[in-house]
């Protein structure tokens, strides 16, 4: 089944056109890897995709579980199960990442008409998915992402994804910034979510995370379009021969 | 978050909810100022000779003053030979003597603002002394507080029951020549709340007071005196609405704190007049006074105001560090939405050795609004070691709105520390769709980050009052994030 059908999507920034037709389906439970050069609009198709209001949707249809997925303010997305992992996790000085991540979990159940999660039930759960994402203690107290490291910032985008549980997960260059054994860790945790029922889109540029997240697919991102799909292998491909090797050219350099 | 029925999503659909007009027969007196005026003020009040000569020096004085300039505010000139200085709810000649003599249609008006005016409502442990345009009109709790010693009742009230404290006490902190509000103010003052808190009492409750301006272009000035003396403390919160209505109002209050020795006094404040409509039309001009002096030594006084209200704000809650080791504390929240305007800040003068005074200032604009914070910290030769800590923050929400900070500095001698820290920032919208992305509304992403900003602030108030100031500042935020 279908989670996620994406059809000529096309979209916008100010007069700038950076997505130009993609088209994607993803069913429930695979792992999509998106690849691409630099500019290519990896991050712009996660963020439409989230429901960012800057990108201005130009044309294309997105089906989410069958509905109009594009039709949904963002918070609605989240609350149906969208889970982006930004690649700039924003900082919010001033409200904890606890608190935060409460807020957050019990929108969510409440839209699941799950009943809200007291204090205790909070941090039993909160305790658990930090352990396995071998979070310190102090992160969750601080302010939400404020004076984090670059390494801190990503782990602590996976450690809500485990909280929040997502259907759909996009990762969005998770894996740079993060030292070897941290890269470990947070896959480890990637791993341990996924299950038949939930599909990622794991977007970046090195062979070395999908060693560990192993993908059903891979797609090559260029000017706004999908300009190769294939199997797992084909990371390996690019690995070795460069986008070059495909005949595709940084944005820079094919203008 | 969401899912209490007080969320800020319910909340941020009302508009000006405290805006009603309350059909009550007034006794008011001819609009204008003049000698006569504040005889007839003072007539009506059965007043002492004292206390007239000593408001008709006030307004004497006042002839001779102009209004200042020199704020961060904008408004056009002031009639004052337009307003009514008194007009009070005219159901009975004399001053209700207790709640039942109290006109149906005035508790009505107190139920709608939530206030427990009723003696069933005892449990809510607070006492609350409510001013109806220019009349004190219920003192609850009167008799548990008597009994402790603690004198609180209405300022004409205590002028006729307790005349020693009033006459050796008004004036002493804000004198009538203080400024050109406060010498208007103690020329026509009409009433206010007065507390006393004997020696070594610990005052058991909150003791609160609501004012409301309700009758048509008249101004509010009520006078406010509380006194702690020797190891006395007390907390005292003060709550203001008014209607709804297209021109401008005058309040200019004067309030003035005293501790003694070892005495505390902690006044907390929640404004939320009527800031006028989205265009900037109508709203109260909130031009108040409020000095406390620590006098004796270790006394204390904490100001924590969260100023929501208003169409212009101009007040600096100070402190006169005069007792050695005696403390000032500044705790302010001012917002500024549409086309609000506040100039607030706080002055410490440190006077006593030792003395010690914290500044802690959150300034958040939107829309149009633009807030000043104006902070002075004054340090004479003789406050050898002391200290002060200032922290001012402001939050911009959109481009149009400004903040602004202008702190004056002056130490007269070497061995004391000041401390100033600033910051602004600004609500992007990367922040709320980083919450909205996690499944948070932008009415709650926005309430959730302007309480980060703010819970230093808040932490200060007493418990009730931090719930309500948390709502109001959503109510008044509503929409400046799109
Ligand atoms: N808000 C914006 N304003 C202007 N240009 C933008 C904006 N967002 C994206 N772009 C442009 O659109 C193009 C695609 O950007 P995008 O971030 O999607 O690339 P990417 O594939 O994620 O790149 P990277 O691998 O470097 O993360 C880039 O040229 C970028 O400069
Ligand atoms: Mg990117």
């Amino acid at each position: 089944m279908a989670l996620l059908e994406i059809k000529g999507l096309e979209a916008k920034v100010g007069e700038r056109q950076i997505l130009n037709g993609i088209d994607l389906t993803v069913n429930a439970g695979e792992v999509h890897a998106i690849m691409g050069p630099n500019g290519s609009g990896k991050s712009t198709l996660a963020q439409v995709l989230a429901g960012r209001e800057l990108y201005q949707v130009t044309g294309g249809q997105v089906l989410y579980d069958g509905k109009d997925l594009l039709a949904m303010p963002p918070e609605d997305r989240a609350r149906e199960g969208i889970f982006l992992a930004f690649q700039y996790p924003v900082e919010i000085p001033g409200v904890s990442n606890m608190y935060f991540l409460k807020a957050a979990l019990n929108t969510v159940r409440k839209h699941r008409g799950l009943p809200e999660l007291d204090a205790m039930d909070f941090l039993n759960l909160v305790r658990e998915k930090m352990k396995l994402m071998e979070m310190e203690q102090t992160l969750l107290n601080r302010p939400v992402n404020t004076g984090f490291s670059g390494g801190e910032k990503k782990r602590n985008e996976i450690f809500q994804m485990a909280v929040l549980e997502p259907r759909l997960a996009i990762l969005d260059e998770t894996d740079s910034g993060l030292d070897i054994d941290a890269l470990r860790t947070v896959a480890g945790g990637v791993n341990a979510l996924r299950s038949p029922e939930r599909s990622m889109v794991v977007v970046t540029h090195y062979q070395r995370l999908l060693n560990y997240i192993v993908p059903d697919f891979v797609h090559v991102l260029s000017e706004g379009r999908i300009v190769k799909s294939g199997g797992k292998e084909l990371a390996l491909q690019l690995e070795e021969s460069g986008y070059a090797g495909l005949g595709i050219y940084d944005e820079g350099e094919a203008a | 978050m969401s899912s209490s029925p007080n969320s800020i999503e319910t909340l941020a659909n009302q508009e000006y909810k405290w805006g009603f007009v309350t059909d009550i027969e007034a006794d008011a007196i001819p609009r204008g100022l003049n000698e006569d005026v504040v005889r007839l003020i003072s007539g009506k009040k059965n007043e002492p000779e004292w206390l007239l000569n000593w408001r008709l020096k006030a307004y004497r004085h006042w002839l001779t003053m102009v209004e200042p300039t020199w704020a961060n505010v904008h408004y056009a000139k002031i009639d004052y030979q337009d307003i009514i200085y008194y007009a009070a709810p005219k159901s009975r000649k004399d001053a209700p003597k207790s709640l039942d003599e109290i006109d149906p249609e005035l508790l009505k008006t107190y139920e709608k603002l939530g206030i427990p005016l009723k003696e069933q409502e005892l449990l809510a442990g607070v006492a609350v002394d409510a001013v109806f345009d220019s009349v004190s009109v219920a003192t609850t709790f009167k008799e548990k507080l008597k009994g402790l010693g603690i004198i609180f009742c209405s300022f004409s009230e205590a002028v006729q029951e307790h005349p020693e404290l009033v006459k050796k006490y008004l004036g002493s902190v804000v004198p009538t020549s203080d400024n050109f509000f406060a010498a208007l103010n103690s020329a026509v003052f009409s009433d206010g709340s007065f507390c006393y808190v004997p020696k070594g009492v610990r005052c058991p409750m909150e003791l609160s007071t609501y004012f409301r301006i309700n009758a048509k272009d008249t101004g509010q000035f009520e006078r406010t005196l509380i006194v702690a003396d020797e190891g006395a403390y007390v907390s005292y919160l003060e709550g203001c609405t008014a209607p709804m209505r297209d021109t401008n109002q005058l309040h200019a209050a004067v309030v003035e704190l005293v501790a003694l020795d070892n005495a505390q006094i902690k006044y907390s404040t929640v404004q939320n007049w009527y800031p006028g409509d989205k265009e900037g039309k109508g709203g109260i001009y909130n031009f108040v006074t409020k000095r406390g002096a620590c006098r004796g030594v270790n006394s204390k006084i904490s100001w924590t105001q969260v100023e929501t209200g208003s169409a212009i704000t101009w007040k600096y809650p100070s402190c006169l560090l005069m007792g050695d080791n005696s403390v000032g504390e500044f705790y302010s929240v001012a917002v500024t939405n549409n086309y609000q305007q506040a100039d607030t800040g706080t002055k410490m003068i440190h006077i006593g050795k030792n003395t010690t005074s914290t500044i802690v200032s959150k300034g958040i604009s939107a829309g149009h609004g633009q807030n000043t914070y104006r902070g002075g910290v004054k340090i004479l030769k003789s406050a050898t070691g002391a200290r002060n800590y200032s922290q001012c923050d402001s939050m911009l929400m959109g481009d149009k709105c400004g903040a602004h900070t202008f702190p004056y500095l002056e130490v007269k001698n070497t061995s004391s520390q000041v401390e100033h820290e600033a910051s602004t920032s600004k609500i992007g919208e990367d922040q709320i769709f980083y919450c909205r992305q996690r499944g948070i509304s932008t009415e709650d992403a926005v309430s959730m980050i302007v309480h980060g900003f703010c819970k230093e602030v808040f932490r200060e108030l007493p418990m009730e009052f931090a719930v309500e100031a948390q709502k109001l500042l959503g109510i008044s935020l509503e929409g400046s994030v799109g």
